[in-house]
């Protein structure tokens, strides 16, 4: 990591190790002052809401996915004929095999959802807008490795759920005009999902959160270069408007992982099976299509749009072009304007993309026939109208509220009882 | 860096920029390959792909059997002639992939469809008898095929492909 990007004078200064051998270190690797202006002493905007907790949550979660899978693989076998009854020798021979495995597989849902959120309060806050737009590239990067990342996770129990799911995504890349059938049989490793394919997933699935791992350092880098975003979309004018980030930020957090850990627990030991699919307690069956075919229903949203298309290369095209055009965002948005909160119509159409894409995953979990696919036709245009139209037209036609001058006014206009601690500070700088 | 020391014609310097460049660039390439060709089939797989032969005897009139080549479904079907005579009578130029049915079936062997059972939208395995043409269904985005297992409507985008396949004799054949 540069720490030339991080260093901020003022807040390094504050860290000076007393003991002798942390200076030691401190002159040869400053890591403990790079931990220490990071996460200590980085100031935060004092008036963030618990809409920003989720970046601690999901920065927990991965790390939880990363070790309950890490002793997971220490019992697992990769292997066709093996993998699905090393499954069940996990749920019942390996001590506590069923916390670990449920904990891992729960664990998925709860960072998708995690994930949801912290995206939908970028978007309604307006986090992505100048300078943020490499934080947010940076998080869609992310969101598409979890993608991969879960759905190769998802094949490895060789049911027959992970048998057909790898069989109909694989076969995604077939509608790429001319290479098509050569990168499928290239991506299987034979002429059909099998063993190699089995092999090079659990492979991947073990790489990819150490890849998800190393990208988040640079969002959480870009992050602390341009600061955080806040409610009021205004930038922090003076040292009074933040509050350091040990103990305010680190306690919030913390307590709203705890709170969300009660949902992932509820889950974990009442409901372990809600959100999994009971035909994968079926062993992969090649020559048997499970007679409802759904994803996991994170993946509901993109599936809806994948089948409302009636074009095979189409559908898949604009598939990708669902997640791929979040990227574009920042540029797409042509408000100068941040929070939702001044952005009286922005609001109304956020709230609209929310159910939208709601709608959308409630329709994947549909069969494809009849109004179903009629309403997932109509709602992948909203999708996409939302984004390529409302997007671009809203910061030409709307009129935002007043700005307040700084967060201490639009944190006062709320809180009366503020005004001692921040009134007299507002322009400092 | 100016421009004004750059000399109109090439130096040697730039020769050995440009070769030294080259080298790497093809020593990149050369090391990339065996990663990349490493994940298509292996040499066991390929040899497990041989052609394998099927005796048609057992199968009745009206009843599709399914035999695996190269991890694939192959369906065998033995047509009826009700079934033979409903996809020969539509006008094939206005299906949405426009194949005859002579030209998806051998010869002589009209009765005897063989088809890879492999839906051509995301690969999952229609089922036989089911659908509005009487033909395959396939339950994943249904898609609905023929009796000579041509798409009719759906989000397939072609017929169910043929496997390259030979009679030996009228009761054998060799997929493969």
């Amino acid at each position: 990591m540069n720490e030339n990007a991080i260093y901020r004078p003022e807040q390094h200064a504050i860290y000076q190790p007393k003991n002798r051998s942390l200076k030691w270190l401190e002159v040869r690797l400053p890591i403990l002052s790079l931990a220490h202006s990071s996460f200590v002493a980085y100031p935060t905007p004092r008036n963030l809401n618990y809409w920003w907790a989720f970046g601690a949550i999901l920065s927990f979660l991965l790390g939880a996915q990363i070790v309950t899978g890490v002793v997971l693989a220490m019992h697992y076998t990769p292997h066709v004929d093996h993998a699905f009854n090393s499954v069940e020798h996990i749920m019942r021979d390996v001590n506590w095999g069923w916390l670990l495995r449920y904990a891992h597989a729960v664990g998925a849902s709860m960072f998708f959802l995690a994930a949801y959120v912290h995206m939908f309060r970028g978007l309604y806050y307006g986090s992505y807008k100048d300078p943020r737009e490499v934080l947010w590239i940076l998080g869609v990067i992310i969101l598409l490795l979890m993608i991969m990342t879960g759905f190769m996770g998802y094949v490895l129990p060789w049911g027959q759920m992970s048998f057909w799911a790898a069989t109909v995504i694989t076969n995604l890349f077939s509608a790429i005009p001319v290479f098509g059938e050569s990168i499928v049989t290239w991506l299987w490793g034979g002429y059909s999902v099998g063993n190699p394919t089995l092999n090079r997933f659990y492979s991947l699935h073990y790489l990819l959160p150490f890849v998800i791992l190393g990208v988040v350092v640079l969002h959480v880098w870009a992050l602390h270069v341009s600061g955080q975003n806040n409610p009021a979309g205004v930038e922090p004018r003076s040292k009074q408007e933040t509050v350091p980030f040990t103990p305010h930020a680190t306690i919030k957090d913390l307590f709203l992982t705890v709170v969300f850990c009660i949902l992932y627990a509820w889950f974990v030991f009442y409901l372990p099976n809600y959100l999994g699919h009971p035909d994968n307690n079926i062993p992969a069956n090649p020559s048997v299509t499970p007679t409802h075919i759904v994803p996991e229903w994170y993946y509901l949203p993109f599936y809806a749009i994948l089948r409302a298309v009636p074009n095979k290369l189409l559908g898949v095209l604009f598939l990708m072009a669902s997640i791929v055009i979040l990227a574009f965002v920042p540029w797409l948005d042509t408000s100068k304007v941040r929070s939702a909160s001044y952005r009286p119509l922005y609001r109304q159409f956020f709230w609209v993309f929310a159910a939208v894409c709601v709608g959308l995953g409630w329709l994947g979990s549909k069969p494809a026939e009849g109004n179903y696919v009629l309403a997932a036709r109509v709602l992948t245009a909203w999708y996409f109208i939302h984004f390529l139209i409302i997007l671009p037209l809203l910061g030409l036609v709307e009129r935002p509220k007043p700005l307040p001058a700084s967060i201490s006014e639009a944190t006062l206009r709320k809180a009366p009882g503020a005004a001692v601690a921040s009134g007299a500070a507002a322009p400092e700088r | 860096m100016t421009a004004t020391t750059a000399s109109a014609e090439p130096t040697r310097r730039d020769f050995l920029y440009i070769a030294t460049a080259t080298a790497g660039a093809a020593a990149l390439a050369a090391s990339v390959w065996p990663l990349v060709s490493q994940m298509n089939p292996d040499q066991s797989t390929i040899a497990a792909g041989a052609p394998i032969e099927v005796d048609l005897t057992p199968v009745a009139e009206g009843q599709v059997i399914k035999v695996f080549w190269r991890g694939k479904p192959i369906f065998i079907d033995h047509r009826t002639p009700k079934e033979i005579k409903e996809a020969r009578d539509v006008d094939w130029h206005t299906l949405p992939d426009p194949q005859s049915d002579e030209a998806r079936v051998k010869e002589g062997h009209d009765q005897w469809l063989i088809l890879i059972g492999i839906c051509t939208h995301l690969g999952c395995i229609p089922l036989a008898h089911q659908g509005d043409y009487d033909g395959w269904f396939c339950p994943c985005h249904g898609s609905q095929y023929d009796t000579a297992g041509r798409i009719r409507r759906g989000p397939a985008p072609a017929n169910l492909a043929l496997p390259p396949y030979a009679f030996l004799s009228d009761t054998k054949i060799r997929i493969g």
